[in-house]
Formats: structure tokens, sequence, C-alpha cells
């Protein structure tokens, strides 16, 4: 049996904190993607021209009823085929920001729906159009009230993140597997990816904080 | 009575005219020909029993109920022009800034303080820059006595202020009529006389009003005039001395039996 050696670590912290930057590259520009998604797709279901509403409901059901490992490749590998050539980077943040963003939507949707009819009225009576409707009070509204389980969702998103490894994007885990090509560590590389996905898991929890104090002042 | 309304000149064309109102929810027709005619600055109460169709007819005014047959003008514009689709999102969203509507519930945005519940619409719809909303907000809201709850949410205020804050996003549109629809109906009892104030400052300032209320002394104190609904018709109208102390109409003085006991 082979020795634990964490000094062993020190040589590749290179390479692991470029799979830290994309990690959080990644998470983040999917984060955006999938709330900003979700709420085009909640409105586009809840407000949208009937034309439109089947479309999306055929689209979250690809997105919801599909492994995202298939999603990825389907991007990656597939979309290519036709023509639509996408780098590893942009189709892993699209791949897993639409993935969230059904899941996402599905919250909103239910978050509008549950935001009172007098708030419409008393915005519609001060003049503000539908969309402006939505946009300055019914959406906002719906976000703040959805914030506790879209904020899980979102650390759903940041472990999933992994699976972009899988579209050659050097992320945490595929950080840790070239050190480990290279060192036969395994167990070293991996914990430290571990602890470093705890640590940004943490950083993630805060912002989550933060944001919910400030719905808390609204209450 | 104030001024303005006693001057009215015989051509002045009315402020918000209603003509041959009807409205039906299925099979239910709850306003069955309403007409009303409301002059620059004057103040209008409509009373009545509940369900008589008090706030469809407010609300058909603002458009937030379609009427099935008859016009509301206000301001000299039609409010339900024969439009359809976009041409009428623009027409109405328009129309609309000219009116404040008051509700029983307030119905301020929870997400926004008080500055940004009366700030939004100048900003957004009028395109004011953000200073002079912010010294807009500030003058109404000095007005409604709140000055001091600028930063706040509303969900730290009480009935009557919320009631007051809504009152100044509605004047912060700079409306030519106000719509109260029982704007004091949901307040504890000793808060209502800090919303009733601020209507009266209105009054004198000659807004022109139409409200809703079934509190019959404040209508008594602050309309020129009376409308009594009952069943979907105005049964009654006259200035509030007659309404209240010489009603000619059995039903008129059916209901004030009940409202003015005590
Ligand atoms: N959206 C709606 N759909 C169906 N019926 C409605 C709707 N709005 C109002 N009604 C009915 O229309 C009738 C008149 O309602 P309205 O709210 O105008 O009465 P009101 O005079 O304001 O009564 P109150 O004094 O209780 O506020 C009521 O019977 C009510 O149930
Ligand atoms: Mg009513």
């Amino acid at each position: 049996m082979q020795g634990l050696d964490f000094s062993v670590v020190s040589s590749y912290l290179d390479i692991i904190w470029v799979g830290v930057w994309w990690t959080a590259t990644i998470t983040v520009s999917a984060s955006l993607v999938s709330v900003l998604g979700g709420i085009l797709l909640a409105v586009a279901v809840l407000h949208g021209p009937s034309a439109l509403r089947y479309p999306m409901r055929l689209f979250s059901w690809i997105f919801m009823g599909t492994p995202l490992l298939l999603q990825l490749y389907l991007i990656y590998f597939g979309l290519v085929q036709i023509g639509i050539d996408i780098p590893a980077l942009a189709a892993g943040i699209i791949g897993l920001g639409l993935h969230f963003a059904v899941y996402n939507a599905d919250i909103l949707r239910a978050g509008i729906t549950a935001v009172d009819m007098g708030q419409t009225e008393g915005a519609r009576t001060l003049g503000f159009s539908r969309l402006q409707t939505l946009r300055y009070v019914i959406v906002p509204q719906a976000l703040l009230n959805t914030a506790p389980p879209i904020g899980g969702n979102l650390i759903a998103l940041l472990k999933e993140s992994a699976i972009v490894s899988v579209i050659g994007v050097t992320e945490l885990v595929h950080s840790a597997q070239l050190a480990i090509s290279e060192t036969y560590r395994p167990f070293e590389f991996y914990v430290i990816a571990a602890v470093l996905y705890y640590v940004l898991n943490l950083a993630l929890e805060g912002i989550l904080k933060v944001i919910e104090t400030r719905v808390e002042a609204t209450r | 009575m104030n001024a303005a309304s006693k001057f009215a000149g015989a051509n002045d064309r009315p402020m918000v005219q209603v003509i041959d109102a009807h409205k039906s929810f299925g099979a239910f027709e709850i306003l069955k020909g309403i007409n009303l005619s409301v002059n620059k600055g004057q103040i209008v109460a409509i009373i009545g029993p509940s369900g008589s169709g008090k706030s469809t007819l407010l609300r058909s005014i603002n458009h937030l109920e379609a009427l099935n047959k008859g016009e509301v003008w206000v301001d000299g514009i039609q409010v339900n022009r024969p439009l359809t689709g976009h041409a009428f999102e623009q027409h109405i969203n328009s129309v609309r800034q000219r009116m404040g509507m008051v509700f029983q519930h307030f119905n301020l945005f929870p997400h926004m303080t008080v500055g940004e519940n009366v700030t939004v619409g100048p900003i957004k719809l009028r395109k004011m820059p953000a200073a002079r909303a912010r010294d807009l907000a500030m003058e109404l809201l000095g007005k409604v006595g709140l000055q001091d709850k600028y930063d706040a949410y509303p969900s730290r205020l009480s009935g009557g202020q919320k009631q007051r804050v809504a009152i100044a996003r509605a004047l912060a549109m700079e409306p030519s009529v106000m719509l109260f629809d029982e704007a004091t109906s949901a307040l504890d009892p000793e808060l209502v006389d800090e919303v009733n104030l601020v209507m009266k400052q209105l009054a004198s300032e000659h807004m022109t009003m139409i409200i809703v209320t079934h509190e019959m002394r404040f209508a008594s104190e602050v309309a020129d005039r009376v409308l009594f609904m009952d069943g979907g018709i105005v049964v009654e109208e006259g200035p509030p001395s007659e309404i209240f102390s010489n009603p000619r109409m059995d039903r008129t003085r059916t209901f004030l039996k009940k409202h003015l006991a005590g």
C-alpha cells in the first residue's frame, strides 16, 4: 500500500486553480442562464401566445425528461452535424443553464401565479403595460418569494457542473484527473477537489444568504 | 361644496362621463345602464348596498372591467375606445395615466420601498429623471405626512400609512381624476381619519374625485354630489344635503335608515 502524501498537491496547484476558476465561471454563467431562462420560460408558458406554449412544453419535456449527460453530448457533438458548432465551454454553460432553467421555470411559474391579483391591478392602473407589470412588479416578487428553492437549484447546479468535464472542459474534477494521470495519486487530488467544492459551496451559500437577507427586509 | 364645481360653466365638458354603462358577469347583469357625469374639480360619492355594482362601476371607468355596452370618457378621451390588440393596449396605458386609483387593500408593491413605490411610475412611465422623481415623491409624501418613511418597506407601515402611500403613488402620475374604492374599509377604525383627512385635503385642492364609500358621514362632508346605487342602477342622486336629509326614493330611505343609525 502506498502512503498518503498531500505534499504532492503543491506542485499541481496551477492546474487545480484552473479547475476552480472554470468551475466558478461555469457555475456563475450557467446560474444566470438558468434564472433568466427560467423567467423567460415561465412567463412564456403563462402569458405567451399559445403558438409559443407548445414548443415551450416540448422544450421543458426534453430538458426534464432526459439525462443532463445526453443533453451535453447532443449540444456539443450532435449540433455540429447540423452546422451549429459550439465551443465546449459555451456548450457546457448552455447545457447546464438550460437544464436548470427548466426546473427554475417550474418554481417561478408557481411563484408568478401566487402573486396577488391586486399587484397587477395596482400596476396596470398606474399605466404600466402587461410586460412592464411583469418586469417591474410581478417577476421581482416571484423571484424574491422563490429565492430559497431557486437557491437550492443553484447549489445543485454547482455540483452538477462537474459533468461538463465529459466534453473536455477543464473544470475542477477534470483538473484533478489531469493531475492524477501524472501522479497516480487519486485519493489526494479527489479529496482536494472535494474540499474545494465545499468551499465553493460555502461561497455560493454566502451569496444566497445575502439575497435572503435582502428579501427579509421587505417582509 | 368647492369653488371649482360651483362656478363650473355650463359649457365645461365633464372630466368623467359614463354613458349607459352595462356590464354582466356571466348571466348576471351587474350594471344596468349607468349614467354619470363629473365635472372638473367635482367630488362625487357613490353609496349603496353591498353587491349593488359600485366597485364594478369604478373599475369600469379605469377599464379594469370592460363594459359590455356603453361609453366611458375621461378628460375628453374615450377610455373604452373600440380598438383591439396592441393599439388598444397603448391607448389604455396612456389614458390610465390620467386616472389615479386607490384600492381597499392598497396594492402597494411590497418589494419596493415607499420611495420606490411612488417614483416607479414617474420614472418608468413619465420618463422623469430619478432626482426629479425623488423630489416629487418627497413633496407628495410630505403632503400625506410620511416623508420620514421614504426608505421603509410597506410591510413596516400601518394600514393607514399604507393607504396614504398608495394615494401618493397615484398622485405621482399627476392624474386628472382620482378614483377611490372604499379606501378606508380595510382599516382599523382609529386609522380611518388620517386617510379621510388626506382625501379632504385633495378635495380642498379641487382634485376631481369619485369616491365609493360606506361612510355616510364622510360622504356628506366631502362630496358635492352623492349617487345612491342599488341593483346596478343609480336610484337617486343629488347634493348630500338632499340625499341624506330628504331622500325621495323609498330604497334610498331604507338604505340610509340602516346606515345612518348609530
Ligand atoms: N369578476 C367578477 N366575476 C363575477 N361576478 C362578479 C365579479 N366582480 C363582481 N361580481 C359580482 O358583481 C356584483 C357587484 O359587485 P361589486 O363589487 O361591484 O359590488 P359593490 O357595490 O362594490 O359591493 P361592496 O359594497 O360589497 O363592495 C356582486 O354580486 C359580485 O359578486
Ligand atoms: Mg365594492
